[in-house]
């Protein structure tokens, strides 16, 4: 006998259909396998429509560059939400991958082809070995130190004097035409998405997810908590070095603005709106920051502003983000039962 | 069990700024035993725990496994080596599965070197020997348990996992922190005859206990601990027959009481 | 003999700005990463008040630091106290936060070169042969002057012991009656104030750009990590370590390297010692 006290509570349930696509059961109709497949191809269909769909040149631009802040927020998402690392200066990988893109590129004359995978995988090793030290440490440091890096590179730039100074590396060559460069990017950032979300499955995704809930628990399972934070740095300096690269060829020119906050912060504040740690969050994030911080463009550096009040709206208030809660609706039902 | 000792901690001091919390704790572990230390709380039992694998640095002192010093070893080249332990407040990965658990240690370099727990680690597919594993500690096979979050796990199974995630390194050394706490009696009851099974497949065992009777019948090595400071050691009737334990347990003046009403 | 001196300038001039974030550090281990901007805002207001609203000068100084103050524990109180305790969130708001208001300022126009705060007694002297302008004799007293009463303040008065108090045990702390949050307010109000007062005490000696927010707030990282997060006497030592360094740099490379000794005292101190010369926060050695 169920006595009623007049309160309500909210109750969330998995809707059937996810139950029933659980295991090898999601083959068993058409109806399982749309329910699963439908998002997916919404998305990259989606994706691969976008540049037909914009009305001029200049928002085709646009699209590529979103798709360029969106690697850079994959990644930012994966270190922190799957490994525990949080990156505050993704334009650190933004200007090593430029730079060494550009040098590549007007020094030893190498084709876009090669210098974008080769200044990715280069300016990965690179900026995973810089940020080393602080990996054995607690998160904070990381933090401190990946903040710091973009200040710092741009000024010793600027000082210094060096790789261009303040006029940066010009004459850099560029995609083709503009239809490579844009489907390129698109296929580099669907094949990453799907890539990453697949790999934090896997066994080593395990291990990677394992040092952010539990690293005691790796240390007494024999494994270094430093050595896989590095392999979960460089993975995501690869992505953010191939941003970068990509960005050069795609303005052929390369200067001291890759270091600018914009790509520290953007990701970020993509990520916490889009829906942090489900890797499709931070790109739909991006689809919306980025034309509105088009449009704000000749508000000058208020667009910065604007990003930084976001995040700490959305950090104080924990809210969950537009993809989590999307993917909350779509799985699970909800209904009031009376406690 | 032959000369040399498996383990030997050679006068291990750790002090916590001004908590002396160890006093030049000695003591040798032979191979192939299980040896039980206990004390009242606070005696420092867990601290050794983590001075001898390597999680808490140590303020002096040596300790030696084989006879090569791990003194200064960080945890995870210790348990890469054999010595494997469970934590006395239960550390699971909360979000996955009870055998997806088990992925992880499956993973490391040692897993993958030694074969893991019954030499399956060599097959490839970590999900199906982590099934295999934990089917042997006890998780129901054909059942729903290994499949469910960790986090939805009642207790005694989380200890078992806990016990599990070191087998599946296929360890030679697997201290205990209290692993019987918060059992019922069944439940401990069905855990002896595993422990006793490990030490049959030649696993040395350290066992931290509160619990002593059951301690007892499983163990037939105890060392006291009592603030700090190593008080006896020797087989369970001696130790408890000893009136400088029954103090540190009780206090003097029950012991007296006690002694008079007897 | 230049060396020693303008030396020891650089480096009370980096203990001024370490001081008020290691304060907020050390009370509420709250980074702060908005003390770079407090300072610069602080700089505007007090040019401002100067010459906007044609204030004196020294009531211009005392309303920005009260203001900056204000400003500070009202941050504390309406942001960042919600993430307490979440570090990376307390990082990434208090950064946002900071951001905001630089670029902010940047937006509204304050470029260039062309602000400016009067010094507060011109001309110079000579120390031993070597030119001194009495501004930056004023700053190496004020420094010393700000430790010494900020030691007075936490040893003697109530406030101070309350906040000495959380600084070393925040539990033990709370049992004895002191309100940690509101404490905690307390010591951001402190601590901006004291970023006002190293913006108000220095600024004269150059111009007010935005850019100064985020060196100072780098180099007040840079001390309080190399000095060790909490501890007092590690960052007045550490701020002299940098600070002699980074004259040395300017003496012997150039002018362009001083940032890079920061970056490289950071770095340094993460691989050999991470817990800073004096740093009380021996669980980063201990693994534990």
């Amino acid at each position: 006998m169920t006595v009623s006290n007049g309160q309500r509570r909210k109750e969330r349930i998995d809707r059937g259909i996810k139950v029933r696509t659980e295991g090898i059961y999601a083959l068993s109709s058409l109806r399982e396998l749309s329910y699963l497949s439908v998002p997916r191809l919404v998305l990259i269909i989606g994706m691969l429509s976008l540049p037909f769909a914009m009305p001029s040149i200049y928002w085709q631009r646009v699209i590529t560059i979103t798709c360029i802040y969106a690697l850079l927020a994959l990644s930012f998402d994966f270190l922190a939400h799957y490994v525990g690392l949080v990156c505050l200066g993704g334009a650190f990988f933004v200007g090593t991958g430029g730079y060494l893109a550009a040098i590549a590129n007007t020094t030893f004359g190498l084709p876009p082809w090669v210098t974008v995978p080769l200044a990715a995988v280069v300016g990965g090793s690179l900026c995973t070995l810089l940020l080393m030290p602080c990996l054995p440490l607690r998160g904070v440091y990381f933090a401190i130190v990946s903040l710091m890096y973009p200040l710092l590179l741009a000024r010793v730039i600027e000082a210094l004097d060096i790789l261009g100074g303040t006029d940066g590396i010009m004459g850099i060559d560029s995609f083709p035409n503009r239809w490579v460069e844009q489907y390129f990017l698109i296929g580099i950032l669907l094949l990453l998405t799907f890539g990453v979300r697949r790999l934090v499955n896997t066994d080593l995704g395990l291990v990677l997810r394992g040092v952010k809930d539990n690293d005691q628990a790796i240390r007494a399972s024999g494994m270094s908590v430093t050595f896989y934070k590095s392999i979960a740095v460089f993975i995501a300096a690869v992505i953010g070095c191939l941003s970068g690269a990509y960005l050069v060829h795609i303005y052929m020119w390369s200067g001291i603005s890759q270091f600018a906050l914009d790509f520290s912060i953007l990701p970020i504040a993509a990520t916490v709106i889009g829906g942090g740690g489900t890797l499709v969050g931070p790109v739909l994030g991006c689809l919306l920051l980025v034309p509105i911080s088009e449009l704000l463009r000749d508000f000058g550096t208020l667009r910065i502003v604007f990003y930084a009040l976001i995040l700490v709206a959305f950090i104080i208030f924990r809210s969950e983000g537009l993809m989590v809660y999307g993917q909350r609706k779509y799985h699970q039902f909800e209904r009031w039962t009376e406690v | 069990m032959s000369g040399e000792p498996i383990i030997r901690v050679q006068e291990v001091t750790k002090a916590f700024g001004g908590i002396i919390a160890l006093s030049k704790v000695s003591f040798d572990v032979h191979e192939g035993e299980i040896l039980g230390i206990i004390g009242p709380n606070g005696s420092g039992k867990t601290t050794i725990v983590n001075c001898i694998t390597g999680f808490i640095r140590k303020t002096s002192g040596r300790v030696f496994y084989r006879g090569r010093d791990i003194s200064d070893k960080p945890p995870h080249k210790i348990a890469d080596m054999g010595i494997t332990r469970t934590f006395q407040i239960m550390r699971p990965y909360y979000t996955l599965p009870a055998y997806k658990n088990l992925v992880i240690p499956l993973f490391s370099p040692r897993a993958k070197r030694t074969g893991g727990w019954r030499g399956g680690g060599r097959r490839g597919d970590r999900n199906t020997v982590g099934i295999d594993i934990l089917e042997e500690i006890g998780f129901e096979r054909d059942s729903y348990v290994p499949y469910k979050t960790a986090s939805t796990l009642p207790t005694g199974y989380l200890k078992r996992l806990e016990l599990a995630r070191c087998l599946a390194l296929r360890p030679e050394v697997v201290i205990c922190d209290e692993i019987f706490s918060g059992l019922s009696m069944s439940e401990i009851a069905s855990m002896v005859p595993l422990i006793e099974r490990l030490q049959m497949d030649g696993i040395t065992l350290i066992m931290i206990e509160h619990r002593l009777r059951e301690l007892f019948r499983v163990s037939n090595r105890v060392i006291v601990l009592n603030f700090g400071e190593k008080l006896i050691e020797g087989n369970p009737q001696e130790v408890m027959a000893d009136p400088k334990v029954r103090e540190a347990y009780f206090g003097s003046q029950k012991v007296e009481e006690v002694m008079n009403h007897a | 003999m230049q060396i020693l001196i303008y030396g020891t300038i650089n480096s009370i001039s980096l203990a001024l700005f370490a001081i008020g974030f290691a304060m907020v550090y050390g009370v509420s281990r709250l980074p702060n990463f908005a003390h770079g901007a407090l300072y610069v805002l602080s700089g505007f207001i007090t040019w401002s008040f100067l010459n906007a609203v044609g204030m004196n000068y020294l009531l211009s100084i005392v309303l920005s630091m009260l203001a900056t103050g204000i400003i500070g524990a009202l941050i504390y109180q309406f942001v960042l106290i919600r993430v307490r305790g979440m570090e990376i969130s307390e990082i990434m708001a208090s950064y946002a936060l900071g951001l905001a208001i630089l670029e902010g300022l940047r937006w509204r126009g304050f470029r260039g070169m062309t602000y400016t705060l009067p010094s507060f007694i011109e001309g110079s002297t000579e120390i031993a042969g070597v030119s001194v302008d009495y501004q930056r004799l004023l700053v190496v007293g004020i420094g010393a002057a700000v430790v010494a009463l900020l030691w007075l303040f936490t040893h003697y008065t109530r406030i101070g012991l309350a906040l000495r108090g959380m600084a070393q045990d925040e539990r033990a702390a709370m049992m004895l009656g002191i309100d940690s949050d509101r404490m905690a307010v307390v010591a951001m109000g402190f601590g901006s104030m004291l970023a006002a007062l190293a913006a108000v005490v220095l600024l004269p000696l150059g111009n007010i750009v935005v850019e100064a927010g985020y060196n100072v707030l780098i180099l007040a990282i840079a001390v309080c990590i190399v000095g060790g997060l909490g501890s007092w006497v590690g960052a007045v030592l550490a701020a002299f370590l940098i600070g002699f360094a980074q004259i040395l740099t300017v003496v012997y490379l150039g002018a362009h390297y001083q940032m890079v000794v920061a970056l490289l005292a950071i770095i340094l101190t993460l691989i050999l010692k991470p817990s800073g010369l004096f740093g009380q926060q021996k669980e980063l050695e201990e693994r534990v």
